[in-house]
């Protein structure tokens, strides 16, 4: 049951990107009748490549607004996002752990500054692009689902959304796929409907995560251990080391190598075949529930595009039905009751 | 004016006026000559021109020769502060800049850019005041100096600066350092005949006053050396290549005259509706405070902070009430950057990012100033509200 159904006194502020599944947000909610503003985040003043915050992706958005005929204005996050999310980003990673800043963005700025902002201003509800849908639960209560589209779905990097900002956000293309939105923006003629997809870390610029860390993070080079703990090489630098990693190792042996562990403190990393990557559980802190803490069976999923798998939540560890490739420290962990998040926290 | 609009933002830009409009008419539809070309229709074009020249050097106490049209107050700045220091060190070896931190980006940008050929740039904080220490000027020049660039009044706090004292020190110390003043924000309310009497090079932006955007001029004085950055045709003396824009001169020359003729009484008519603002805001706002001092301001300014709201939240809130103001720089993607001007005078983050500016201009009326004090009153209380809950 869908609660997209227009309020006469509803105004929503949607946070347009530039992109297309933004620009079809807005335009959507446009046809819904609800009294729409745009705004654009200007987040990253350094050098970026992936278009984001760009002059060009502002215009975009500016022009979509245009001929949307809604305001459009440009919220200056810059401080915010360095501080809460590419800070916290390098930070992460000096400590050994992969963190998602997409989740960092969404919990501190997005859902954080912008609802505030938001609030302040008056509107009832803000928006996004992100392909996932809110629906109401039989109680009453609101649920974060999947988008329609499996490939495109965003619930991942939504997980620490509660009742609280549940009631107040819009995700206009959460019902539509992909192609529906492409096809949506192409109808109404709008100027991103054929827009390349952003996806990469938007404030990484080209020569990539390892270039931006190394840039950021004084290298310390360490030993590489085998899981005996024998020495089986050196790298020369930890930080832009991952666990599950494959590529990039710089070890010459028969079989298939992945990171299993990545110890910062000692500028260690740990490397051994698949299988010395599996386990049974994986603990979780920082749980957050959309709607009180689910018992019994949930799915989990590990990675952005992660495949969901079978698993029981247990105070802070959630134990897998079967043995799953470990989970790197600092990602999210997401738990499904079928398409609905139930909640989440970061792997330890 | 929008008769829905309030507008408060003519620092930015001011409509036309209808002088400036009646004046640039037949440029758009009937006399459309090269005025360097050898024809009837050139000659049209270029007596209109050379009139507008001599009309613009008569207000602004310059010789017509001295007047290069250009395409706004960026441009000139650019020609006055690369060109002249370019020059000087290919002359005389001198490769010394001195400037404020609170310029128009169009001279700190070139500063940047000088830097960048290696010049050595002293660019000055400023007191809270808002008006610089004409000793920390004279203190920082030397016989190396090439150029020294000090704004006749500052875009965003509406000080105005003692340049006639600067300019008197700055010959008695580094004679041949060049004296630029960006005089863009000051056309409408001072005397820049008067005020930049013995500057080198005196920056203005048609916009700035009823004027056509996309037009200026630089006065460039007794032959004050100036390298051109445009180069080409020769116009303009050979300063700024380019087919003339005589309809956006001929209007900026009506819009000068116009200003100067209407500016004595339009200083105390809007300085009356400026105090009334402030007063205003002042009783109905706790906690409001000013920028920059009042009694060096040009009539049209004010600069207030708003403890406990972001300026860029309220200028949303303003705007949806039909409220023209603006904050910080607006940089290109339409951004609030936070203020260097602000910065440069010693305002906390914090109070600057709280500050707005309200500026009011010839098109300002007593109705905009009841609008002006009805919402942005109320605006601050929203939006402190909500700060409290958040």
């Amino acid at each position: 049951m869908s609660v997209s159904v227009s309020e006469p006194d509803s105004r929503v502020l949607v946070a347009m990107s530039g992109g297309v599944d933004s620009s079809v947000a807005a335009a959507r909610l446009v046809e819904q009748g609800y009294d729409v503003t745009g705004v654009t985040l200007k987040l990253w003043g350094g050098e970026s490549d992936s278009g984001c915050c760009s002059v060009a992706d502002v215009e975009d958005a500016r022009r979509v607004a245009a001929q949307l005929g809604i305001p459009h204005y440009v919220f200056n996050f810059t401080d915010e996002f360095d501080d809460a999310v590419v800070g916290r980003y390098v930070d992460e990673h000096r400590a050994g752990r992969t963190p998602n800043p997409c989740v960092e963005c969404n919990r501190s700025i997005k859902f954080g500054r912008l609802l505030e902002r938001a609030d302040a201003l008056g509107f009832t509800h803000v928006a996004t692009g992100h392909h996932a849908r809110v629906t109401r639960s039989d109680r009453g209560t609101f649920e974060l689902r999947r988008g329609a589209d499996a490939a495109k779905d965003q619930s991942y990097v939504l997980y620490m959304l509660g009742q609280r900002e549940l009631a107040r956000i819009l995700f206009p293309v959460g019902e539509l796929t992909k192609a529906d939105v492409r096809a949506h923006a192409t109808h109404l003629g709008l100027r991103t409907a054929a827009k390349p997809e952003s996806m990469e870390v938007c404030f990484i610029a080209r020569g990539g995560r390892e270039s931006f860390l190394t840039a950021r993070v004084p290298a310390r080079a360490g030993a590489i251990l085998d899981t005996d703990g024998a020495t089986v090489g050196r790298h020369g630098n930890i930080t832009t080391f991952t666990v599950g990693q494959r590529r990039g190792l710089g070890v010459a042996t028969g079989e298939r190598r992945y990171v299993v562990d990545v110890d910062a403190r000692t500028a260690t990393v740990t490397i051994g075949a698949k299988r010395d990557l599996l386990r049974d559980a994986v603990m979780v802190r920082d749980l957050l529930f959309t709607d009180g803490v689910p018992s019994g069976a949930v799915v989990v999923q590990t990675r952005a595009h992660g495949e969901p798998v079978a698993a029981t939540l247990d105070g802070s560890t959630v134990r897998f039905a079967r043995p799953q490739p470990r989970v790197a420290p600092g990602q999210v962990v997401a738990l499904y009751r079928g398409d609905v998040l139930v909640g989440g926290g970061i792997a330890t | 004016m929008n008769s829905a609009l309030t507008y408060l933002d003519h620092a930015a830009t001011t409509p036309m006026r209808p002088e400036a409009v009646a004046a640039m008419a037949p440029f758009l539809q009937g006399t459309f000559g090269n005025p360097s070309g050898a024809h009837a229709a050139a000659r049209a074009a270029k007596t209109a021109l050379e009139e507008a020249r001599e009309e613009v050097a008569e207000l602004l106490g310059a010789r017509p020769g001295e007047v290069v049209f250009t395409a706004g107050g960026t441009e000139a700045d650019n020609l006055a502060v690369k060109g002249a220091a370019r020059r000087a060190r290919a002359t005389r070896g001198a490769d010394g800049v001195v400037t404020t931190a609170f310029e128009h980006k169009g001279v700190l940008a070139s500063c940047d850019r000088l830097a960048a050929e290696g010049f050595r740039i002293e660019a000055l904080s400023v007191p809270q005041s808002g008006v610089i220490d004409v000793d920390r000027v004279l203190a920082a020049v030397d016989e190396r100096t090439a150029v020294v660039s000090v704004m006749l009044v500052n875009n965003e706090v509406g000080t105005i600066q003692p340049l006639d004292r600067i300019v008197a020190g700055v010959r008695d110390r580094a004679p041949s350092a060049v004296v630029h003043t960006d005089a863009v924000q000051a056309v409408p309310w001072i005397d820049v005949a008067r005020a930049a009497a013995g500057v080198d090079l005196v920056a203005i932006s048609a916009h700035k006053f009823g004027g056509p955007k996309g037009t200026g001029a630089l006065v460039v004085r007794n032959g004050t050396a100036v390298e051109p950055l445009i180069e080409g045709g020769g116009q303009e003396a050979g300063l700024r290549s380019g087919t003339s824009n005589v309809a956006g001169a001929v209007a900026m020359a009506a819009a000068l005259r116009a200003t100067c003729d209407a500016r004595a009484a339009d200083v105390v008519r809007i300085g009356a509706l400026r105090d009334r603002l402030i007063g205003g805001l002042g009783t109905a706002v706790p906690g409001v405070f000013e920028n920059g001092d009042r009694r060096a301001k040009v009539a049209g300014n004010a600069h207030l902070g708003f403890p406990g709201v972001e300026a860029e939240t309220l200028l949303v809130a303003l705007d949806q009430a039909g409220v023209c103001a603006a904050a910080g720089s607006s940089c290109s993607s339409g951004a609030t950057d936070p203020s260097h001007v602000l910065a440069a005078m010693g305002v906390s983050r914090d109070d600057a990012r709280s500050s707005v500016r309200l500026s009011l201009g010839f098109a300002s009326t007593d109705a905009d100033i009841d609008v002006a004090l009805d919402v942005i009153p109320r605006a601050v209380a929203q939006l402190r509200r909500a700060g409290e809950a958040a």
